[in-house]
């Protein structure tokens, strides 16, 4: 089939950006949507241009690279999914796609459709992590965790860490990701003792990284690939809350 | 030259005990004296970079991607095996040890296999702590599932995201070491060369891929921890960017490349659907516990899955393989998926998968149960294909998968260059001719988090208080020139053809001739055409926009040049070996029931091989089994 793009052109950070139209006539529907940016790059370089940068790697909707905003939302039109796994069934014979980076003040546009996302890096540096170290570990099993409690944690600990929340925001807000890091290791007991630090942590790198305040208007929940609840969010609230007092 | 694989005295059970008694040490206060750079930020590269900062080593750790925890790690989904024997079903170290071993079809060092297999069960009590959820019971213990090539349920798993989950506790306790200042990141850099001075690895050059600039760094010790090389075919189960750039720039410097045509297939992945796909997803073989796998007993059958009758499917794997069934190793179910597909019992548009059915098991089990177990990879699947595997049979296919092949390394992780290590998928250590499911993720953390911290120490302490050559050496220098030529050659090329399009005939020669099976004449067309591809991508390849910046054409151009270059040595290694083991099936070495037919008089060694400007030359390290005996792998 055949679908015409308008897709965001960027040099690089310090350069104004602009859409550019482009049509390609050799899409299937089989094809992800990844790949129809494949095919309208290979046509490019036919021409001598330069192709459309746009980050990708494991194209099995889990290393959470991809991500652009496609006809204004987060990972294109269906719910809960990443870019990887759009498909160009989604799309018809003739449609206008419109695409761009994801869209945050703390994300800087490196180039066309890719962003920086380094300060999630940084939110985790600031105690996303068990101050665990590599010798001797207790036995496994010494430690009992309920599935329930097990799987509460895993739900949490799915997130890829994509920025779709973030892109889809209207304060572009990281408060699903941060929440959603608070919550698996918090919710654990091995990940317990350290709850407080972590929560104060997090929340004021967040913050130091110019993201906005979470409105809870959900967003983030209704486009997040791995569906996180922003239940995540009230208990990250109520961890600081308590962080707080305690502090 | 005499390969040493530095395999230490005494009985099995003690090697490693041994090992790290007699090994030398490093003082603490003078670890921070060495810098250590690691390639690679996944399981193996995040695991090592994190526990060496730990120990007070001044860490560089690279890796391409925009943040370390998109490594390719990530995508595993099924499980890490540990001989924890919760379950008590008969599983301890001995069993695990033996399963891997035979399982790689008797390729692999018995003392590398027993110590994999003795650091597992202390690698979940360490995953554990780092908060990894592992599924448990409702009891709160944890819980296990069984993989191919076994009998007994030693696979621990995080849904279907095991990988995910064991690679964001990695990456955890890098951005942990990251904070502390131990270790230095650098996001989307990329290597493309060792640096070696007097025989001893001393650092890398490197691109920026954000600004294109060619920089230089230094050090006292290299790990490669580089991830596997399959998209050598294009399309396989790994991510885009995945590559073999750095360990072919270590092995053009000196290191000796092992087992290169060693590469598994795996049975469960979706089938490709057209010629413009860039790759192939994988389905967890998990699904493998509770899912049969069948075609039409009749060729060329066009009828809907639903409208074959029970007496008319083959459940070809229960019927060849009766004790192991479905869960037979990766090696057997791929063959014979072809076989079944080569004689025209192919199902799906193309004719080339077979079904994958979860009836039987819903109807035992329920939907919700089989929900439960695998969730995830069903919405995945549906995604995909847009098909409701609820409701109607999966359609699978074998693809392009792990490289046990790699740079070769001894006991230590050290590779035929001093203080050049190589650990995870980059090295050929542990999987022998073929992998089992769920023993990648732990090769590849053990390797990180527990054997390299401790064995780097014994080549570290004799370069205690020696200057090391600096970024000015004219060794660097040299590096960074020849990079840098290549790099203008390849921008200067401006010829017709794209990238791909040289990436997809040579995934097409792979596929055809070094895949599932080879055939001596297949192998030597295949070497011809390759040369054919290398001269005519040398003089026809375009890469367009510029070097100085973001430029993912110039990226891929660089990789592809050296996949060619390996696809040669890898033809060239499968062509060497007059036998079949695991994933190498020679069709000139079967029995009569076209099983893989192996001669361990003649072959019973790991190849290895020098590079001398395409000049390649075999060595080979003799395997000696001292405590078991090679026998015929059966799974009847």
């Amino acid at each position: 089939m055949k679908v015409f793009f308008k897709i965001w052109r960027q040099l690089n950070s310090d350069t104004k950006g602009q859409f550019h139209d482009y049509e390609v006539d050799n899409i299937s529907s089989e094809m992800s949507f990844l790949e129809a940016l494949d095919t309208l790059n290979e046509s490019l370089v036919k021409k001598g241009e330069s192709v459309i940068a746009f980050d990708h790697d494991c194209r099995e909707g889990i290393c959470g690279q991809c991500g652009v905003f496609i006809n204004g939302r987060a990972h294109g039109p269906n719910d809960n999914t990443t870019t990887c796994q759009l498909h160009m069934r989604s799309f018809s014979q003739g449609d206008t796609i419109v695409v761009e980076p994801w869209r945050a003040k703390a994300f800087r546009v490196v180039k066309d459709l890719v962003v920086d996302r380094s300060s999630f890096d940084r939110i985790i540096q600031s105690g996303g992590f068990m101050s665990t170290k590599t010798g001797t570990a207790p036995e496994a099993n010494s430690i009992l965790i309920g599935k329930d409690v097990a799987d509460y944690s895993m739900d949490a600990a799915a997130c890829i860490g994509c920025g779709a929340c973030v892109a889809t925001c209207k304060n572009s807000s990281a408060a699903l990701f941060t929440s959603a890091k608070i919550t698996h290791l918090n919710s654990l007991p091995q990940g317990s003792p350290e709850q407080n630090a972590r929560v104060l942590g997090m929340t004021n790198q967040m913050e130091l990284e110019d993201f906005g305040h979470c409105s809870f208007t959900g967003a983030c929940e209704i486009e997040c690939p791995e569906q996180i609840s922003i239940s995540n969010i009230a208990r990250m609230n109520h961890d600081l809350l308590k962080a707080n007092l305690l502090k | 030259m005499k390969l040493d694989a530095k395999i230490p005295k005494g009985e099995l059970e003690k090697k490693w005990s041994n090992y790290q008694a007699n090994c030398n040490l490093v003082n603490t206060a003078n670890k921070k004296k060495f810098d250590i750079i690691v390639v690679g930020s996944g399981l193996a590269g995040a695991g090592a970079a994190a526990t060496l900062a730990e120990l007070g080593y001044k860490v560089k750790c690279f890796c391409y991607q925009d943040s370390p925890r998109r490594a390719h790690s990530v995508a595993a989904q099924g499980g890490i095996n540990a001989a924890k024997n919760y379950q008590h079903d008969g599983d301890s170290v001995w069993r695990m040890f033996y399963d891997t071993l035979k399982g790689g079809d008797f390729r692999s060092r018995e003392a590398n296999v027993y110590r994999l297999a003795e650091l597992s069960a202390p690698l979940i009590d360490h995953f554990t702590a780092q908060g990894v959820p592992f599924a448990r019971e409702y009891g709160g213990v944890l819980s296990n599932r069984s993989f191919g090539g076994v009998q007994v349920q030693r696979t621990f798993y995080a849904r279907g995201q095991t990988g995910q989950q064991l690679l964001v506790a990695a990456y955890s306790q890098l951005s942990k070491m990251v904070a502390s200042g131990g270790v230095t990141m650098f996001t989307r850099e990329e290597m493309l060369d060792l640096v070696t001075i007097d025989g001893k690895a001393r650092g890398i050059v490197t691109r920026d891929l954000e600004t294109g600039e060619i920089k230089k760094h230094s050090a006292h010790a290299v790990v490669l921890a580089t991830g596997g090389y399959s998209r050598v075919f294009r399309l396989s189960t790994l991510a885009i960017g995945c590559n073999g750039s750095a360990i072919w720039s270590a092995h053009k410097k000196g290191a000796l490349f092992a087992g290169p045509s060693f590469t598994q297939i795996h049975p469960t992945a979706l089938p490709q659907t057209s010629e413009s796909q860039s790759k192939l997803t994988l389905m967890s073989e998990s699904l493998r516990n509770d899912g049969r796998i069948w075609v039409p007993l009749k060729a060329n059958d066009s009828r809907k899955a639903e409208d074959i009758p029970e007496e008319e499917r083959d459940y070809y794997l229960e019927r060849r393989y009766p004790s192991f069934g479905n869960l037979c190793p990766r090696d057997i179910a791929s063959r014979a998926a072809k076989e079944r597909i080569d004689n025209g019992h192919g199902v799906g548009a193309l004719k080339n998968a077979v079904y994958l059915d979860f009836k039987h098991a819903i109807a035992r089990l329920g939907e919700d149960t089989v929900k439960d177990r695998y969730g995830n990879l069903f919405n995945m699947y549906e995604k995909i294909t847009g098909i409701n595997a609820y409701k109607e049979p999966m359609l699978i296919s074998p693809a392009a998968h792990f490289s046990m092949g790699g740079l070769w390394v001894d006991y230590e992780l050290m590779t035929t260059v001093n203080g050049l290590y190589a650990i995870g998928e980059c090295n050929y250590s542990d999987h022998g001719a073929n992998r089992l499911g769920a023993n990648s993720l732990l090769q590849a953390s053990i390797d990180g988090y527990f054997i390299l911290p401790n064995t780097i120490n014994n080549y570290l302490s004799t370069e205690l208080n020696k200057e090391i050559p600096g970024v000015d050496h004219s060794e660097f220098s040299k590096s960074e020139k020849l990079v840098k030529e290549k790099i203008e050659r390849l921008m200067n090329i401006n010829g017709r053809k794209t990238v791909d399009e040289f990436h997809r005939e040579l995934g097409a020669v792979m596929w055809q001739e070094c895949a599932m099976s080879r055939n001596k004449l297949g192998l030597e067309n295949a070497i011809e055409k390759i040369k054919e591809i290398k001269s005519s991508f040398w003089n026809e390849v375009i890469v367009t926009g510029s070097d100085k910046e973001l430029n993912p054409e110039l990226e891929k151009a660089l990789r592809l040049s050296d996949f060619i270059e390996l696809a040669e040595l890898m033809c060239l290694d499968a062509l060497e070996r007059d036998e079949s083991c695991g994933a190498h099936f020679r069709e000139e070495f079967q029995t009569k029931e076209g099983e893989a037919l192996r001669d361990d008089e003649k072959y019973s060694y790991v190849s290895a091989w020098e590079y001398n400007e395409g000049d390649y030359k075999v060595h080979k390290e003799k395997l000696e089994f001292e405590y078991i005996k090679p026998t015929v792998r059966s799974y009847k």
